[in-house]
């Protein structure tokens, strides 16, 4: 008996019955369905931690002074400025694996403009730091090289500074605003990144050229470098390898011997975003693992509904060993019906869970994002399910007597 | 005389039931030859049934030799017997066994899916089959649809469709009135005129009158073995009046 003519065979047989098939696989569809829409649910919010962490700028480390010792009191990373603002041009110069870097002194400041006033964070920097950091603008544009070494008093505004000192934002570029009571001249408005990783606003920021932000807001650390250095590396694995490599710089340069511990931190992205990934792929799992286990109890649905149906077609499994059917073809013919039955409930599944995710991203403005090889997966293991499930009553069905077969009532 | 196409020589069949063992046939012998049309009569527990099953290769005999055309069938096992039926055999029932809801074409069909024929050929040969017994305008009929007389030509159609050397009919007329017997009857004299030989199992003496072959069962053995001339069922058709038979 050929394959095609047992799937035709199958699917008769399962039409005649409409509603109670359809009653069998409503547990395979819930089962894929809720697969399908878990697992949306857990990729949209992976996706979405990545966005946010490619939005901070990835391949990125951050380099910390070290901290300050007081009578056996440390300060915190930070509190004892121990890098150099010639490490910024050695990092440049003398690294292999780093391609971009970029001080970041940061500052409370307060902010005058139009007539209003903002507290904020003003950061003094090079313009390298916005690909660093992956900044965009909405309107103008960076300062450069020359304004870092000349001190110009231009600065660039990021979204949530410019709603509380300009009513209309495009009106800001080319205004003058007032930084610790030092006029800058507004040359950029920056694209809005919202909530930092961390739950912080990103656009609650200015940022100034870095010598400016030494002379005017900082004030005096001479060779020091008041805050940390961003470094930006070509890719995941330049970053690791940037990062032994600034170590080893770094440690030559501050001089330290070799039980003496670094001076500094450096910190990576990578390592934070993983960390995060990690916790929504666990929550992933969880829910794929919950959604498999009522795909198997839908699988016994099928079992229970395949052994009633072998039950009930005796005669015609009697009738069809009379006239030739060998053991095999009733037992492929049941294990194919199973398998249609339990494919058919996967694909009525997959719509389903397309639906759900479709829903929930509409309506409630979830992030979801369905994988093909999660739909691929989720068809596949229904109709392992059927086949499974099915091999038992199939099984029975083969090794039917064809004579009590044909009498039976 | 040509050899024979069944050849049974002493069948015995014991069944253990609980502690009771129970000889159903007790050394039954019998060949029939190509052509003929042999009913077998009995009372039921004579033995008729399981000879069926036996010559029918749905059962085995516990000893005893049994040839099929030409070939010794009792030890094969359940796959090489399905297929000796498939290709040797055709069924008659008495309850039709056609399938519910099924066109009679593929009701027809369905020995050949089983020997693996092509669809086109099924089908040119399923229609075929059905036009011989007389069922060409009902193709797409299910069997809902059709009389008993109708559904038992259509399981007729089946028997034949595979082209085999032997039919056997399980109490064809069992669920038959007895004006639609006897064409069931002259169908099956028709088919033994182009040359299938036919077992029947009846426990009616009037349907027996048609074969030329009567074999007599009781208590496991063959009580008697008569040839005669049978009764034309055409002939009986054309003087048949309500009530006769």
């Amino acid at each position: 008996m050929n394959i095609f003519s047992t799937f035709r065979v199958a699917v008769l047989a399962l039409l005649l019955n409409k509603m109670r098939s359809f009653l069998t696989v409503l547990g395979i569809i819930i089962g894929v369905g809720s697969v399908i829409a878990m697992v949306a649910i857990g990729e949209g919010a992976k996706a979405e931690v990545q966005r946010s962490f490619d939005k901070m700028g990835t391949n990125l480390l951050v380099i910390r002074s070290g901290s300050a010792q007081t009578g056996g009191v440390r300060g915190g990373a930070g509190s004892q400025p121990t890098l150099l603002w010639t490490d910024v041009d050695a990092l440049r110069k003398e690294t292999q694996y780093v391609t971009k870097v970029a001080p970041s002194l940061r500052q409370s400041v307060q902010i005058l403009g139009e007539g209003k006033n903002w507290t904020t964070s003003a950061e003094g920097t090079t313009p390298e730091y916005f690909d660093i950091r992956a900044w965009s603008f909405q309107y103008g544009g960076p300062f450069n090289d020359q304004d870092v070494t000349s001190k110009a008093k231009v600065a660039v505004l990021g979204g949530t500074v410019v709603d509380n000192l300009f009513g209309r934002a495009e009106d800001a570029v080319g205004s003058s605003v007032r930084i610790n009571n030092v006029p800058f001249e507004v040359i950029g408005v920056l694209a809005r990144k919202g909530q930092t990783a961390g739950g912080q606003d990103a656009d609650d920021v200015v940022l100034v050229p870095a010598g400016t932000f030494a002379a005017k807001v900082q004030g005096g650390l001479r060779q020091y470098l008041g805050g940390s250095i961003y470094v930006g590396a070509a890719s995941a694995e330049d970053t690791r390898r940037a990062q032994v490599e600034i170590q080893s710089l770094l440690r030559a340069r501050h001089k330290l011997r070799d039980d003496e511990a670094d001076d500094f931190t450096v910190s990576s992205m990578a390592e934070v975003a993983s960390a995060r990934q990690e916790g929504t792929e666990t929550m992933t799992r969880l829910l794929a693992g919950i959604a498999l286990v009522s795909l198997l109890v839908g699988g016994i649905g099928i079992m229970n509904i395949m052994l009633v149906s072998v039950t009930e077609r005796t005669r015609e499994i009697g009738l069809r060993m009379a006239i030739g059917a060998r053991p095999g073809d009733i037992l492929v013919q049941f294990v194919i019906e199973a398998v249609v039955l339990a494919s058919v409930g996967g694909l009525l599944g997959v719509g389903l869970g397309f639906g759900v995710a479709t829903y929930l991203s509409t309506e409630f403005g979830w992030a979801t994002k369905i994988d093909p090889k999660i739909v691929a997966l989720a068809l596949g293991s229904s109709a392992l399910v059927g086949v499974g499930f099915g091999l038992y009553p199939a099984h029975k069905a083969s090794r039917l007597d064809p004579i009590q077969a044909l009498r039976y009532e | 005389m040509s050899e024979p196409i069944l050849a049974a020589t002493d069948l015995v069949k014991t069944y253990k039931m609980e502690d009771v063992e129970v000889r159903a046939l007790r050394g039954v012998s019998l060949a029939v030859h190509p052509g003929e049309f042999v009913s077998v009569m009995g009372t039921s527990g004579s033995g008729k049934s399981t000879l069926m099953n036996i010559l029918g290769c749905l059962d085995r005999p516990t000893s005893g030799s049994y040839r099929l055309a030409g070939r010794e069938v009792s030890q094969l096992g359940r796959g090489d017997l399905a297929t000796v039926r498939n290709k040797v055999l055709g069924f008659v029932f008495q309850s039709f066994n056609l399938l519910a809801r099924t066109s009679a074409l593929e009701n027809v069909e369905l020995p050949m899916v089983y020997a693996g024929v092509g669809g086109a050929e099924r089908r040119e040969r399923a229609r075929h089959s059905l036009e011989k017994v007389g069922l060409g305008k009902r193709l797409d009929h299910t069997p809902a649809q059709l009389s008993g007389g109708q559904q038992q030509r259509v399981a007729i159609a089946r028997a034949i469709v595979n082209r085999p050397k032997v039919i056997l009919a399980d109490e064809p007329t069992g669920n038959l009135d007895s004006r639609t017997s006897i064409e069931i009857m002259a169908l099956f004299q028709e088919l033994g005129r182009s040359g299938i030989t036919i077992v029947l199992v009846t426990h009616e003496p009037d349907i027996a009158e048609f074969t030329s072959r009567v074999v007599m069962m009781r208590d496991g053995k063959v009580l008697s073995d008569v040839t005669q001339t049978p009764v034309d069922a055409r002939a009986a058709l054309a003087n048949y009046k309500e009530g006769d038979v």
